[in-house]
């Protein structure tokens, strides 16, 4: 045994003198490959069945109208049940079959796929979750945030907070209540420095997971902490129960503005109904409603194909987040067969048309972003929407906050490493 | 393997305590080694690589796991936890130290060697299931502090990002070469396992497994090997932490949740308790299952339903398959996929001539 041992490591050291790094795709014709992760039956699925259903519809209505520059797009979805090791092996399968991007989803397996996705210059997109450090395109150079990371999220539902509480927060009391993991303490750090510049008061109350248990939290914001506005940032099934909990101790959801990830049809669904919510504000990294040219374009293109519209479109919120996020592929994919003439497009040049993606607004659906090699995040602008009469309504434009404290962060965390 | 033990004939005490006491054996070992380290690695595509890596990973933390509760009996519900504690270990020290790699395996293991032993002293009065909640409180206690003390976490994120291990010159990224890093250590697992059981101590493992009070009365010591069996088990996972750690280029609290513990408790249960090939055929059975059935799905599924559809389908199908197929796998073989193996074994050994 030992002796064979000995030759298999010999023989394994002389193959891997053999072995150079694989050299990356790139693809002349055909089809170009987008690699779509999601998680259709995880913990997050409320946002998974909706989303990438989103993704796809984008897709084929680009195909449908010839494609990008002539070239048809392919998006390979494999579901990661938001477990890292399929995500893994999903992006390998992807990278294995062509894909010049992808579509990451969670933040786990962002952070799990960084080093690949670096190492085999191929860009990856974090939408809305992931690190908010990544914002930084020095250092994470193949990770694309592309919409407002938690800390722009926390400096904009601040600058909101001020706005409704009459333009000042000199001795205000907020709460803050947070899914206890990585991402849901994410933003405590920039609330804290925008709590000694404008003068108010933060407390911080953790609803450890699974989430569905926070009885005591809100009531102690509610009637012992008594705070003037709370802003949430609660995951999967953790909003719709932080509605209810609200509601249950008399607490005004006109006084509660949710991250985004508490923001869709589903969660206020969850909590009972529109009727239940009424007043609730959410947090928005891309349009809401059915009211969009390029919606219009996808129903019309079911039309034209004998079939209903898919019945994901009525959870608009996800939906349209879906078709954000494959319409910022396609712009960069866009981006790259312009400078490419030849079409021979690999990871690295899409990266470079991500970077060059600036006012792409899909006739309001996306914010008017600007991705610069040093700002992958693209400015991290939301809009704030309020449950109203059974629907979503929009209470202000795109905007961002407090950009130079998320910058110092930003900053702050490059230099750690 | 299958192979005949007619005609063998020992003459010394070394070749009665060969771990492969028979030629065939022997050369079956040595295919197989080649098989994986020539003929795999260098004619398939890096895809299939990165799915063996991981199937590499889950076959050390499901050896380890089997030590503590195939071999011992010991239930153990906080696996991914002591994995946790290696990967954090080790991430630090290559970021704070800049140890290299070997020395931050080495105290990965040993830091979750010692959190196991600390974890296993309720197994001194209970017993099963209630070993099993105690166990599952480590568990959620590790998770906890990881995640909340930023001197072990590394701020918030609960993350740390480790370079990639170094051998000389050469820079292990790809998956290739990751594959090579990995099956060293699978070798070194396997070989390590199968020579512990025949030890006094994992023979000592067995007869607390069977009886602890009979074990105690001829003479074992019960406190010793319990807490022995809780730090050799998390031993392999504090490396398996490690070695997912490298792996990955991050260690992520988020990757070694209770759910990560419930699966290695599923691969050893599938593939046979107390069986090192019971263990290797589990952490196959259930890394690659999902994606076996994946595949055929996306083959077949288009002829029955339209594209979109078929993207709902197939994850949603692939769970209830792959339950369906654990299920069917235990009513067959209560005992495991390795005691399947062995029944189809035995019926070769004597085939054809079975009377």
């Amino acid at each position: 045994m030992r002796g064979i041992l000995a030759i298999a490591t010999a023989l394994v050291l002389a193959a891997g003198s053999l072995l150079t790094a694989a050299p990356s795709h790139a693809q002349s014709k055909g089809e170009v490959v987008i690699g779509v992760q999601c998680d259709r039956t995880g913990p997050t699925q409320i946002v998974g069945t909706v989303l990438c259903p989103g993704f796809h519809d984008y897709i084929a209505l680009v195909n449908s109208k010839g494609g990008v520059e002539g070239r048809q797009l392919k998006a390979l979805e494999i579901d990661h049940e938001y477990k890292v090791p399929p995500a893994v092996e999903s992006y390998e399968r992807h990278k294995k079959d062509g894909a010049v991007t992808m579509a990451v989803y969670g933040t786990p397996q962002i952070y799990a796929l960084a080093a690949k996705l670096t190492e085999d210059r191929i860009p990856g997109t974090s939408p809305g979750f992931g690190s908010a450090a990544a914002a930084d395109g020095i250092r994470y150079p193949y990770i694309f945030p592309i919409a407002a990371t938690y800390w722009s999220q926390g400096a904009a539902a601040v600058d909101f907070v001020k706005k409704q509480l009459g333009g000042s927060l000199k001795g205000k009391k907020i709460a803050f209540i947070f899914y206890d993991n990585p991402a849901g303490r994410e933003p405590i750090e920039v609330l804290e420095d925008v709590a000694v510049r404008e003068g108010f008061q933060l407390k911080t109350f953790a609803v450890p997971p699974p989430g569905v248990e926070m009885g005591a939290q809100v009531l102690d914001i509610a009637q012992r902490y008594k705070a003037d506005f709370v802003i949430g940032h609660l995951f999967g099934g953790a909003p719709s129960v932080s509605i209810k909990e609200f509601k249950r101790v008399g607490y005004p959801l006109k006084k509660f503005v949710s991250f985004v990830w508490g923001a869709g049809e589903a969660n206020i669904e969850g909590a009972g109904g529109f009727a239940v919510a009424e007043g609730y504000y959410v947090m928005q990294f891309a349009g809401v409603g059915p009211d969009y040219p390029v919606l219009n374009e996808i129903r019309e293109m079911y039309k034209k194909q004998g079939k209903p519209a898919p019945k994901e479109m009525a959870s608009t919120v996800f939906y349209n987040r879906g078709v954000l996020i494959a319409a910022l592929h396609v712009e960069a994919i866009r981006n790259a067969l312009k400078a490419k003439p030849d079409g021979k497009i690999t990871g690295e040049d899409v990266k470079k048309g991500f970077e060059k993606i600036s006012n792409f607004t899909l006739g309001g659906l996306v914010p008017p972003l600007k991705i610069t090699p040093n700002d992958h995040e693209g400015g991290g602008l939301v809009q704030i929407w309020q449950v109203k009469d059974g629907k979503f309504v929009k209470v202000t434009d795109w905007y961002a906050a407090y950009q130079d404290v998320v910058a110092k962060h930003i900053k702050e965390a490059g230099a750690k490493k | 393997m299958i192979q005949r033990e007619c005609g063998v004939l020992k003459t010394t005490y070394e070749a009665d305590m060969g771990l492969y006491p028979l030629p065939i054996a022997r050369w079956t070992v040595a295919a197989v080694a080649v098989l994986f380290f020539l003929v795999i690695p260098l004619t398939l595509h890096e895809y299939f690589l990165s799915v063996a890596n991981l199937v590499w990973i889950a076959i050390i933390g499901a050896l380890g796991l089997n030590i503590l509760v195939g071999y011992t009996g010991q239930v153990s519900i906080g696996h991914g936890a002591f994995m946790s504690v290696g990967a954090y270990t080790a991430a630090n020290l290559a970021n704070r130290l800049g140890s290299p790699w070997p020395v931050n395996l080495l105290a990965g293991g040993l830091m979750a060697a010692l959190i196991g032993a600390i974890v296993g002293i309720p197994s001194l009065r209970i017993k099963g299931l209630y070993l099993a909640i105690a166990t599952l409180a480590g568990q959620l206690i590790i998770e906890w502090t990881i995640n909340h003390v930023t001197f072990i976490s590394g701020g918030v994120q609960a993350s740390i990002e480790v370079a990639r291990p170094r051998l000389g010159p050469l820079v292990l990224s790809s998956q290739r070469e990751m594959y090579y890093f990995l099956l060293v250590f699978v070798v070194l697992a396997i070989i390590g396992t199968m020579n512990l059981m025949r030890t006094r101590v994992g023979r000592a493992f067995i007869a607390i497994r069977d009886q602890d009070i009979a074990a105690e009365i001829i003479g074992i010591n019960i406190f010793r090997y319990k807490l022995l069996a809780f730090a050799i088990s998390s031993f392999y996972a504090g490396v398996t932490g490690v070695l997912y750690t490298y792996f990955l280029g991050i260690a992520n609290y988020e990757q070694f949740q209770i759910g990560v513990s419930i699966d290695y408790l599923a691969m050893i249960i599938i593939g046979g308790l107390g069986s090192v090939l019971g263990s290797i055929f589990g952490a196959i059975f259930v890394t690659l299952l999902p994606i076996v059935i994946r595949y055929s799905m996306e083959a077949f599924g288009g002829i029955f339903f339209s594209q979109q559809t078929v993207l709902n389908l197939i994850p949603n199908l692939r769970l209830m398959m792959f339950g369906a197929l654990i299920i069917f796998f235990l009513i067959v073989e209560p005992e495991g996929l390795n005691r399947l193996w062995r029944n189809i074994r035995s019926y070769f050994r004597v085939w054809p001539f079975a009377y």
